[in-house]
């Protein structure tokens, strides 16, 4: 297992606290990969904070501490040997919002292999167009790379993320509600390129939408935060099919059922 | 009924009497900004000619023209520039970008604050001590400029801090998600998506500093002095030849000091509309 990347994540008791106060606790689970793994559970359940955890990003809040133990293929991404704007082109991101860069579609799919110290300009075009057509958007706008990202419809923009994303070539990609602020046809598009990434690439979701959750999704993860005095926790994990027909608990049957959240 | 009717006819009142109230006060500033430019165009224009742009004065400055304070001004402008807009920029960057949220910043801001409100003379006599005396550089236009950019260093900074804040916070999340340092984040997608902000602000604020006569009262104007040559000369400028000619000339010469006025007043102003035209222009080019 060791020396090749596989992009398996194994969470083990993980916390997080903002400051003083625990955000989420007690989080084991074990993330497969080359698969689509979903986070579901209601508004400040935590999935959020808990994805920002597997790239690190919640270190760039400032006052937060993350506790127990998250491995990457097997070694641990907060330990001291581990740089987390190494980790990040292994494990990329893309957020609620599309954020493409104020610049042209190509400069924004190379940001990261130029970031990375990639000059070759040969290399660079064919980056670029091997993640625009991961990414489902080489077909759109091959012809015209030098054009202004801001210039793209809003599903052609999450889907140059996208790109932007597959650009370092990571092992995992990280999807914080890519899909809700689009409309029904790009969100299609959006969930169509995941069932065609996770052949090669582990796909962790964060999904508000429970039908989302149950079309795209292998395993699905319920997270529940079930009072404020408390923090949140997960409530079960399972392969998915499983979890949408015969959960194991109450509480998830309840939320996917439709009773609370 | 009745009262509901006169309630919203009450209301209607109170709507048009504050419009006149606020349109008013709009006017008027729009009136004193217009009176003031039309008046010095009005006294200033009659002197204006190619002799009064590019000749020394003459016979006590009572003749001639003032190219030597028109030079003597972008000396000072240009040196005011090469160092508050690197430390101004910079410090900038650090509230916006680097600084924690904590006492220390709040301590630095507060810091910035007060300097922006210590009056312009205090400036000047600092500049004294400090440039002049201490640091034994002289009344030149090196210790008039060092002056200047201390003045002018709160613009830049305040600005410089606005303009990065207005940045998105979701780019510098997918900058840093790509495995981008700060650094990286700040030179490739934050500061040039901030730039139009920053040049706008600092060209405000040298354009001030081009128009102050307290600070380089004693740091480096001079009543009567050749074209400067080096940034260790005394140099003549605008601001302070105007002052000079207004209270203490040897012959009166109205002439000259609303001239001067005018070019100041000129130069100034293109150089504002310039900087809000490109900031305008850029605007349409980037935006979220």
């Amino acid at each position: 297992m060791s020396g090749i990347a596989y992009g398996a994540f194994e969470l083990a008791d993980v916390s997080v606290a903002y400051g003083r106060e625990t955000a989420i606790a007690g989080v084991t689970m074990s993330i497969e990969p080359r698969s689509v793994t979903a986070l579901i559970g209601p508004s400040g359940c935590g999935k959020s904070t808990l994805l920002r955890c597997l790239n690190r990003m919640n270190d760039e809040l400032g006052d937060v501490t993350v506790g127990g133990s998250i491995r990457l293929d097997g070694q641990d991404v907060y330990s001291r040997d581990i740089d987390p704007v190494e980790l990040r082109s292994r494990v990329g991101q893309v957020f609620q919002r599309p954020n493409p860069f104020p610049m042209s579609i190509y400069d924004n799919v190379a940001y990261g292999p130029r970031t990375l110290g990639v000059r070759n300009r040969a290399e660079l075009d064919e980056v670029v167009e091997e993640s625009l057509r991961r990414a489902a958007l080489w077909t759109e706008v091959g012809g015209q790379l030098k054009k202004h990202a801001f210039e793209l419809s809003g599903g052609q923009q999450q889907r140059l993320c996208i790109a932007r994303a597959l650009a370092t070539k990571p092992e995992v990609m990280l999807m914080d509600e890519p899909a809700s602020a689009l409309d029904p046809i790009s969100t299609q598009q959006i969930e169509d390129t995941i069932a065609v990434l996770k052949d090669d690439v582990t796909i962790v979701i964060v999904t508000h939408n429970m039908q989302q959750a149950a079309r795209i999704s292998d395993r699905t993860a319920f997270m529940l935060r079930e009072s404020m005095d408390r923090p949140a926790g997960l409530v079960e994990v399972g392969d998915t099919r499983t979890m949408f027909t015969k959960p194991c608990d109450p509480r998830t049957e309840a939320y996917i059922t439709g009773r609370f959240g | 009924m009745t009262t509901a009717r006169n309630r919203i006819r009450r209301a209607r009142a109170v709507e048009s009497a504050m419009r006149l109230v606020t349109g008013t006060a709009a006017a008027l500033v729009v009136g004193a900004a217009l009176g003031i430019v039309g008046y010095v165009l009005w006294r200033g224009a009659p002197s204006i000619s190619w002799e009064f742009l590019s000749q020394a004065p003459r016979k006590f400055m009572t003749e001639g023209g003032i190219w030597p304070a028109i030079a003597g001004t972008l000396w000072l402008v240009v040196g005011t520039a090469i160092f508050a807009l690197p430390v101004g920029i910079a410090a900038g960057v650090y509230l916006s970008e680097y600084a924690p949220r904590g006492r220390r910043t709040r301590l630095i801001r507060l810091s910035i604050a007060n300097m922006a409100g210590v009056p312009s003379i205090v400036y000047g006599l600092f500049g004294l001590a400090l440039f002049v005396l201490l640091l034994k550089i002289g009344v030149s236009i090196l210790a008039g400029a060092l002056t200047l950019a201390c003045l002018t260093l709160p613009v830049i900074i305040t600005s410089t801090e606005e303009a990065l804040r207005q940045v998105p916070q979701d780019l510098r999340q997918a900058s840093l998600a790509l495995g981008a340092t700060r650094w990286r984040t700040i030179r490739k997608v934050v500061l040039p998506a901030a730039a139009p902000g920053i040049v706008t602000g600092a060209i405000l604020g040298l354009s001030r500093a081009a128009g102050e006569t307290a600070p380089v009262l004693f740091t480096a104007a001079y009543f009567m002095a050749p074209l400067p040559t080096s940034s260790f000369d005394k140099a003549m400028v605008l601001p302070y030849h105007i002052y000079i000619m207004a209270v203490q000339a040897v012959k009166p010469a109205p002439h000259v000091v609303w001239g001067s006025a005018l070019v100041l007043v000129a130069g100034v102003s293109v150089i504002n509309v310039a900087a809000a035209a490109w900031r305008s222009h850029m605007r349409k080019k980037v935006t979220w």
